[in-house]
């Protein structure tokens, strides 16, 4: 367990040796970036295993650091931090950043910049697990920015497109809102109680008393999840990051970058508990997330677009769980969402390679006739998310309704169960549109390489047994992440029956108008019977790009012109008048300039003369005027 | 002391006039050659100046001695400098005299 300080350098490492040595050779660079990533995950296993086995940690967290700063009143430590939660974390972080590596050499095969995609995605990799593994607010904050330039570098990798620069840029701009905010936050924290040293603040905040000082604290804090993890209304960044290369999606949408946020809650969730009303915001605003993102998917027509709404709604179920007090439930959807949304991503991008990347659903159809593999796998991933029994998303999802109507939100239980519904129709309408129905003829699909579906095979295994770890009858899972004391869970089947129905509802939805339907006579027909408006409103992410648009052309644009005139005529003005004096001056002085040698020594002797008779006439003061020393 | 005594005002007063000879020729002679020398002038009334104080202020120390060998070599040096100007300012412009060289100005 002392050796997970590796678990992050490894990977560092191999972005510094593919970036400064190996780049000229592809296979070799892949290896070592690999090669990285599944030592780390080995050790991360022996880590988890070791905290398996030591129950102590989970409230007296392992912290060994070394002092990074030092200065007069302000000191910081940088280390890691060990508690079930952070071992759970380094143990998925590696294992799907290792399986989406594998995958990348199928993927990127032939891809110009080859060796850069793998430094940039070792870079990512440490960049999330050293935030994982932080043991101080600084140390993770310096990570939360590594994941942020990582995932500029990578969504824009493609960067002869355009739309890959606007989208890499729109990330970076927007989830750096919400950082200042996060900043605020920590420069609060560090004011206020003079240390970053989580395990420190863990022991102060919940004595301080000024609660209207915290809840501001806290509400800043949390705008930086709200960037990082696409939550609405900053959540507009997310779908555009599919302009990136697959891998980098699924890396981002599961493993790492999106849930940084949830960790960041989740590990901070002893400030947030001692806030109510902002307990209250985290809940909601995860509750108004999910569905609002589950409707805008329900319409989408690219593959990775739908996937990427739905990962904003299942950020927002994780968000929700945090909020109504359940780290348990909320963490737990974590875990089982980075393997069934690793899954699909990676199936939609053998559906993309084998269709050469035509990405809309509408124009697939049949496709598990030619990929049967990337089709059963995905089939998987959609029952998992779905909350089918025994798939893992059943019982995480479950946690969360459940922990969501135990803490008495009655509203947000039913807004929860809704999407859990809007979900399973959403992904089922992409199945049914992508893998059963008519072939179309215009398309000429081939199975995936082993070298990506052998990873797809091992994401489904764990989609479908990730859950098992934490049912009502064998709970490991409570037992070690858990937030207070902890609570032995109750099977509560009336939930756990009406979760299995729901979603089965929206699998049989989508298979009536989808599937069932050759035609789609009766899918159009219900997008004429709901309206042409609220279709368009959903197509069209309830305007809300058109709107930060419009904001930024009309405000920002508008107070930028402003600037740009105070520019131009008062800085610019001061400039140019200094210049203008200059200039001025020297016209004024060079008539003295006569260029005549005997006119100049006359000057100097005169200014000598002018000394003397000042020293002979004033005495001992003249050394004033002179500047001499008294 | 001998009989027939030299007051430090003769030697003041032969310091100036020659400082003062040196002066209105440098500020207004047209040959650079004879300003270089009218300048040397007066670097030698200053000589005098120094060797004086010393022989009546302090007889027992040579400071003043020792200043003025110190004037005289640079005043060596300078006037080597400021000669080899004069020689290549001569061989361009074919003269020697200080209006002539204005072309230092802006």
């Amino acid at each position: 367990m002392y050796h997970a300080w590796l678990v992050p350098l490894l990977p560092a490492l191999s972005f510094a040796v593919i970036s400064l040595l190996t780049k000229q050779w592809k296979w070799l660079s892949a290896t070592i970036s690999i090669g990285a990533m599944v030592s780390g995950f080995i050790i991360a296993a022996f880590i988890a295993v070791g905290v398996l086995q030591h129950p102590g940690l989970i409230n007296h967290p392992l912290v060994y650091s070394l002092r990074w700063l030092s200065m007069p009143g302000f000191k910081v430590d940088a280390g890691i931090l060990l508690d079930p939660l952070s071992a759970m974390m380094l143990f998925m972080v590696t294992l799907v950043a290792s399986l989406i590596q594998i995958y990348s050499l199928g993927y990127m095969r032939g891809e110009k910049g080859f060796s850069v995609f793998f430094a940039y995605m070792s870079l990512f990799g440490a960049s999330m697990l050293l935030l994982v593994a932080a043991s101080n607010l600084l140390e993770l904050f310096v990570a939360w920015e590594g994941v942020g330039v990582c995932s500029y570098m990578l969504i824009g990798f493609y960067n002869h497109k355009i739309s890959a620069r606007e989208a890499a840029k729109k990330a970076f701009v927007t989830t750096r809102i919400g950082d200042t905010g996060l900043l605020l936050g920590l420069l609060s924290l560090q004011l206020i109680f003079g240390t970053l040293n989580i395990a420190d603040l863990a022991q102060k905040i919940p004595q301080f008393q000024n609660i209207p000082l915290l809840i501001t604290v806290a509400v800043l804090f949390f705008l930086g999840p709200v960037g990082k993890s696409g939550q609405f209304p900053l959540h507009v960044w997310l779908p555009d990051a599919m302009e990136g290369p697959t891998p980098v999606s699924a890396l981002i949408h599961a493993a790492t970058m999106v849930v940084a946020g949830v960790y960041l809650v989740g590990r901070m969730l002893f400030m947030f508990a001692s806030v109510p009303p902002v307990m209250e915001l985290v809940a909601w605003v995860g509750g108004f997330t999910a569905i609002f993102a589950a409707s805008i998917a329900i319409t989408q027509r690219e593959i990775k677009r739908i996937l990427a709404y739905s990962t904003i709604s299942q950020i927002g179920y994780m968000m929700l769980g945090l909020g109504v007090g359940s780290l348990s439930a909320g963490f737990f959807h974590l875990w089982t969402h980075a393997f069934f949304k690793a899954l699909m991503f990676l199936g939609a991008g053998s559906v993309l390679i084998g269709l050469h990347h035509k990405a809309d659903v509408w124009e697939m159809g049949g496709l598990i006739k030619k990929m049967p593999i990337t089709a059963v796998t995905f089939v998987v991933g959609g029952l998992a998310i779905s909350g089918i029994p025994p798939f893992a998303g059943f019982w995480s999802k479950g946690d969360i309704l459940d922990a969501t109507l135990a803490s008495g939100h009655t509203v947000l239980f039913v807004i929860g169960s809704f999407t859990a519904f809007l979900t399973a129709f959403y992904i089922w309408r992409m199945i049914f549109l992508c893998f059963f129905g008519k072939e179309n003829p215009e398309n000429h699909p081939q199975e995936s390489p082993l070298v990506m579906t052998i990873p797809l095979m091992i994401l489904a295994l764990f989609s479908t047994v990730a859950g098992l770890i934490g049912t009502p009858w064998w709970d490991v899972w409570g037992r070690y992440i858990h937030f207070g004391t902890y609570v032995p869970p109750v099977a509560n089947w009336p939930l756990m029956i009406g979760d299995t129905l729901l979603g089965a509802l929206g699998i049989y939805a989508a298979y009536l108008f989808y599937c069932k339907d050759r035609e789609k006579t009766k899918a159009l027909a219900a997008r004429q019977w709901f309206g042409g408006r609220l279709y368009d409103v959903l197509y069209h992410k309830y305007y809300l790009d058109e709107l930060y648009m419009w904001f930024n052309h009309s405000m920002v644009d508008g107070v930028a012109r402003l600037m740009y005139l105070f520019d131009i005529y008062v800085v610019d003005g001061i400039v140019n008048g200094v210049g203008a004096f200059t200039v001025a001056a020297g016209e004024g002085l060079r008539v003295f300039q006569t260029g005549r040698l005997q006119n100049y020594a006359l000057v100097f002797f005169l200014g000598v003369l002018a000394v003397g008779v000042l020293l002979a006439f004033t005495g001992p003061h003249a050394t004033l005027f002179l500047g001499g020393v008294r | 002391m001998p009989a027939l005594a030299i007051s430090p005002t003769n030697f003041v007063l032969l310091a100036s006039v020659l400082f003062a000879i040196g002066l209105f020729g440098a500020l207004t002679r047209k040959n650079a050659i004879a300003v270089l020398m009218c300048i040397e002038l007066m670097l030698n009334a200053v000589n005098i100046n120094l060797i004086a104080f010393s022989r009546f202020v302090t007889p027992q120390l040579f400071t003043g001695q020792i200043f003025a060998i110190f004037v005289i070599t640079v005043a060596a040096a300078e006037v080597g400098v400021g000669l080899a100007i004069i020689i290549n300012i001569y061989r361009h412009r074919l003269s020697v005299n200080l209006d002539d060289f204005d072309w230092l100005k802006w």
